[in-house]
C-alpha cells in the first residue's frame, strides 16, 4: 500500500481541528519520538486514515469517516503540542 | 496560549479556470482564478473536488506550482491512469470550467527567505511542482540564498517547465538546475543519466558542513532513496523535508 505523509491529510486535519496542523509536534506514545504531523507516515488506502510514527511505525493516529462525522482515534500520542497550530 | 482572532475556515471555493497548459504527454497545469484567494506559501497544496451527477464525490491534493507573488493559482497534475480524478483534470476540464477547490494548506513543506539556505531541491516527476513554487518565490524575492534543483524524469520529453528551466531564456536569479533521465537520453545530453543515488547526490548536494536546507518531493522510492543517502552523506535529518507523492 502506497506510503505517503502528514502533508497529505493536511486539509482533513485541518478540518478536524481547525488549524493548520502539519507543523504541530506529537509525541509517539511506544517509543517518544517526537515529530510534526506532517513528517509522519500516513497511508490512505486502509479503512479510514493510518497515521503511523516514523521512527517505530506503530498507530499514532487513525481518522475514520462515518456519515459526515470524523472520528479521530489519538491514543497513539502521548502529547501533542498544539502552540504552533 | 490565549486567542483572540477567529480562526480561518477550511471552506471550498470555486475557483474559475483561466487557461490550460500542456507540460508533457500526460501532464497539464491549471491556471485558476480563485475569488478572494488568500496568499499562499511556496510549498503548499489546494485539495481539489469533484462531484459526479449522482453526488459521488472524490477529493485529492495538488501541489500549487505557482509562487506567491504570481497573478493566478496555478495548479500541474499528472495524469495517473487509475485515478479517479486527475484523468479528469488532464483531460477532460475546459478553460472556463469551475474546479471546487480548497486551501491553501500544509505548512510543513513550505519555504519562505527568512528560513535561508543554501537550498537543495531535489524532485522526481510531478514533485518538481511544489519545487517550482520555491524556484519562482525565491527569485520574484531576489534573494540570494543559493539554491540548487536535482530534478529527475524519464526522458527529456518527460520534463514538466522544461523551457522554464532549462530553456534559453530560463534564469532564475542565478539558480543551479540540474536533471537527470533515468530512462532515455537525447543525442549529445549533457545532464546526468540514471536515478538518483549517493553518488550523484554527493557530487549535486551542498556540503553537510553548509547545513543546506532540503525539499524532497516525489514518489515514494525516491524520497526514501534521496532523504537515506543525504543522511548518510552527514546531513542533518531535521533540515531535509520530505513530502511524498503516489496514487491515492
Amino acid at each position: 500500500m502506497a506510503m505517503l505523509d502528514g502533508n497529505a491529510i493536511a486539509g482533513q486535519l485541518y478540518e478536524v481541528f481547525g488549524a493548520e496542523m502539519t507543523t504541530v509536534a506529537g509525541v509517539c506514545a511506544y517509543c517518544g519520538a517526537r515529530h510534526q504531523l506532517g513528517e509522519q507516515y500516513v497511508y490512505l488506502r486502509g479503512p479510514g486514515t493510518v497515521v503511523r510514527c516514523r521512527s517505530c511505525q506503530s498507530i499514532v493516529a487513525v481518522l475514520v469517516e462515518i456519515r459526515g462525522c470524523t472520528c479521530v482515534d489519538l491514543q497513539g500520542l502521548a502529547e501533542i503540542d498544539l502552540r504552533r497550530a | 496560549m490565549e486567542r483572540t482572532a477567529v480562526r480561518g475556515r477550511l471552506t471550498w471555493r470555486h475557483a474559475r479556470v483561466v487557461e490550460l497548459i500542456d507540460e508533457t504527454a500526460g501532464v497539464r497545469s491549471i491556471v485558476l482564478d480563485p475569488p478572494d484567494w488568500p496568499g499562499h506559501q511556496a510549498g503548499q497544496h489546494v485539495d481539489v473536488r469533484l462531484t459526479a451527477e449522482d453526488g459521488y464525490q472524490a477529493q485529492r491534493s495538488y501541489s500549487i506550482a505557482s509562487a506567491p507573488e504570481d497573478e493566478h493559482l496555478v495548479l500541474t497534475v499528472e495524469r495517473l491512469e487509475d485515478g479517479e480524478v486527475s484523468p479528469y483534470l488532464v483531460g477532460e476540464l475546459r478553460v472556463g470550467d469551475e474546479l471546487e477547490l480548497r486551501g491553501p494548506i500544509g505548512g510543513y513543506f513550505v519555504w519562505d527567505v527568512p528560513l535561508g539556505g543554501p537550498l537543495l531541491l531535489v524532485g522526481g516527476g510531478s514533485g518538481v511542482v511544489p519545487l517550482r513554487a520555491i524556484l519562482f518565490h525565491r527569485a520574484a524575492l531576489r534573494s540570494t540564498v543559493p539554491v540548487r534543483l536535482l530534478y529527475s524524469a524519464r526522458t527529456l520529453a518527460d520534463v514538466i517547465y522544461r523551457e522554464e528551466l532549462i530553456g534559453v531564456e530560463a534564469d532564475h536569479q542565478g539558480a543551479d538546475i540540474r536533471i537527470t533521465l533515468t530512462r532515455e537520453q537525447p543525442t549529445g545530453w549533457r545532464g546526468y543519466t540514471g536515478r538518483i543515488d549517493r553518488a550523484l547526490l554527493e557530487e549535486v548536494a551542498w556540503a553537510p558542513s553548509e547545513r543546506p536546507l532540503t525539499y524532497v518531493c516525489g514518489p515514494t522510492g525516491l524520497v526514501e532513496a534521496t532523504a537515506s543517502a543525504l543522511v548518510d552523506l552527514g546531513h542533518e535529518p531535521s533540515r531535509i523535508k520530505t513530502e511524498r507523492f503516489g496514487p491515492t
